[in-house]
């Protein structure tokens, strides 16, 4: 093991372990992965109806879909910010700290291991979406960009849900944190257009994380047109969070 | 060869609350050590400044050689820690704990031999496909420290290893830091408990209010409380009396009717009796009194312990 390896082999160590909690535990996965598809089956069916009337006549899953799949990865890191809490209150993560391992291990383990319960999430709410009459128009290019934005947005979410984990005191309070952040995807166009809301609230809408990235998913998943501003301010705002979220956990681990 | 431990001025407060005031500690290689000391003392903040996970107001300290502050990566190759609460993944088996520390030591291929040998030291074999989180306190204090140990650590730190254990677990785990000291590696052991210090240290540093108030061999903290006594008991206040008149060494508590002989072994308990008897004296109970480190402890801090 060569002193340049060593930082990866510990990553790929952590990750492992992180996933064998996840499986070890796949009640939490359920309830992560089923909550957005409960709200996916909630808004087409019970409130699709009416909703879909202001919409001009296309079909309300297709403009919901995207919506959904964006609050999936805020729904889905709900978990890190859980597993990240209750690891901090086990006497191992005290003993990593004094085993010469690569420090960021421990936080790259559990970023990786909720990315793919993100990646899990959407592919379980899109299966179901098809299953419900979802019929996206994306071609195979799209098809990567939509993988790859819920890649970019989720590592980023991810990351701070982890220093939200570390941020929490105990395992109680780290449930509570995560719940602005379930709340975020309501406040944008994921579930109907901005241009119904009031002033203020209609800015902070449309410039909010979750409504570039649900328009810049909409618009691939869809095979339409998104503009570059759109797109831009997405990862723009991937790149914010994620870097400030990475940051944020590094302190809090430093701290603890 | 320069010392496993080596701590002079360590300070270290907790927004105003001081809890190391000036350390001083000097650890031989290959000895072991204990850090003696009731709850509140500093014990476990002097465990974590060494192993790396804090860091010291002031003072220098250096564990291997290094100093944790500065060089931590290599303090962490040269120590294994087992703390006071089990250090053990819940939803792991016992063997992927184990596992996963052969794979954070980059052990490769003899990773799997030592994951076994370590189960077989440590008699976790049969528990070996258990999640953790079943082990009865025994078994996840032994698979901590076999933990600790993956790594194979020249020096060790054992904080508080057999708080809450019953009596026969905490002889078991006795043995293991005896068989450890063995093969040669330093350790240092925090307790509350005196007789453990007794019986597995060949030094004992005494820790209260941050201070090291005393050190020395058991034997030493012994010889500075004083030399044994002879204790009786008698019925009445009389009694009393009259023996401290035909024991002139004896101090006499009238409140308790009880009188202290100065004197250690079977001699002095013949002494006592034969003066007893040619004074006509019965005592209604005679007890030995040989010095251990509770009074040790009473002695440098004027409290009680446990």
């Amino acid at each position: 093991m060569t002193a340049a390896t060593a930082p990866v082999a510990d990553v790929w160590t952590m990750s492992r372990r992180q996933l064998r909690r996840i499986r070890r535990y796949p009640s939490l996965t359920v309830m992560l992965v089923g909550l957005p598809v409960v709200f996916l089956l909630l808004f087409v069916f019970v409130l699709g109806g009416t909703l879909s009337g202001g919409l001009g006549g296309s079909s309300y899953v297709d403009y919901v879909v995207p919506g959904v799949l964006a609050m999936t990865v805020a729904s889905v890191v709900q978990g890190p910010i859980i597993s990240v809490a209750q690891d901090m209150s086990e006497g191992i993560i005290a003993r990593f700290r004094t085993m010469a391992i690569f420090r960021p291990s421990v936080l790259a383990g559990h970023v990786l291991g909720g990315l793919l319960q993100v990646v899990l999430g959407v592919v379980v709410v899109l299966g179901v979406s098809v299953a419900i009459g979802f019929r996206p128009d994306a071609g195979p290019a799209d098809w990567a960009g939509v993988l790859g934005l819920v890649i970019v947005f989720g590592a980023a979410l991810t990351w701070l849900a982890v220093a939200m984990g570390l941020a929490a005191d105990s395992v109680e309070t780290a449930s509570n944190v995560g719940l602005p952040l379930t709340l975020l995807p309501f406040l944008g166009s994921g579930f109907v257009p901005t241009d119904s809301m009031p002033g203020s609230l209609r800015v902070f809408a449309e410039y909010q994380p979750f409504t570039p990235v649900t328009e810049t998913l909409r618009g691939l998943l869809l095979a339409a047109p998104v503009p570059t501003s759109t797109w831009l301010l997405a990862l723009g705002w991937c790149v914010v969070i994620g870097v400030g979220g990475y940051l944020w956990a590094r302190r809090g681990y430093e701290r603890r | 060869m320069t010392p496993a431990v080596l701590v002079r001025g360590l300070r270290k407060a907790f927004d105003d609350h001081t809890v190391l005031e000036s350390l001083d500690l000097e650890i031989r290689r290959g000895a072991v050590f204990a850090l003696l000391g009731p709850n509140g003392a500093g014990k476990t903040t002097t465990v974590r400044i060494l192993a790396t996970q804090l860091l010291p107001d002031a003072g220098s300290v250096r564990v291997a050689g290094h100093d944790p502050a500065s060089e931590p990566d290599a303090v962490r190759r040269a120590i294994g820690v087992t703390g006071q609460f089990a250090a053990v993944d819940d939803l792991f088996t016992g063997r992927e704990n184990l596992q996963l520390m052969a794979d954070l030591h980059h052990l490769g291929r003899s990773g799997r031999a030592r994951v076994t040998e370590l189960l077989r030291r440590f008699d976790l074999v049969d528990a070996a496909g258990r999640p953790a989180s079943t082990y009865s306190g025994g078994m996840r204090r032994r698979l901590d420290l076999a933990m600790g140990l993956m790594g194979r650590p020249e020096i060790l730190f054992l904080d508080e290893p057999t708080t809450g254990l019953d009596p026969r677990t905490r002889r078991a785990l006795w043995d293991l830091v005896r068989e450890l000291a063995a093969d040669g590696v330093t350790v240092l052991l925090t307790t509350q408990y005196l007789e453990e210090a007794d019986q597995l240290a060949e030094r004992v540093a005494v820790l209260d209010g941050g201070r090291i108030v005393a050190e020395g061999t058991p034997e030493e903290l012994k010889r500075r409380v004083g030399g044994g006594h002879v204790r009786l008991r008698f019925a009445d206040p009389d009694d009393v009396a009259r023996a401290g008149s035909v024991l002139p060494a004896a101090v006499t508590d009238p409140a308790t009717l009880s009188v202290r002989v100065p004197g250690e072994g079977f001699g002095a308990v013949r002494e006592v009796v034969d003066v007893l008897e040619t004074a006509g004296l019965v005592a209604v109970d005679l007890s030995v009194h040989t010095p251990d480190l509770d009074d040790v402890f009473l002695t440098l801090t004027g409290k009680v312990t446990s």
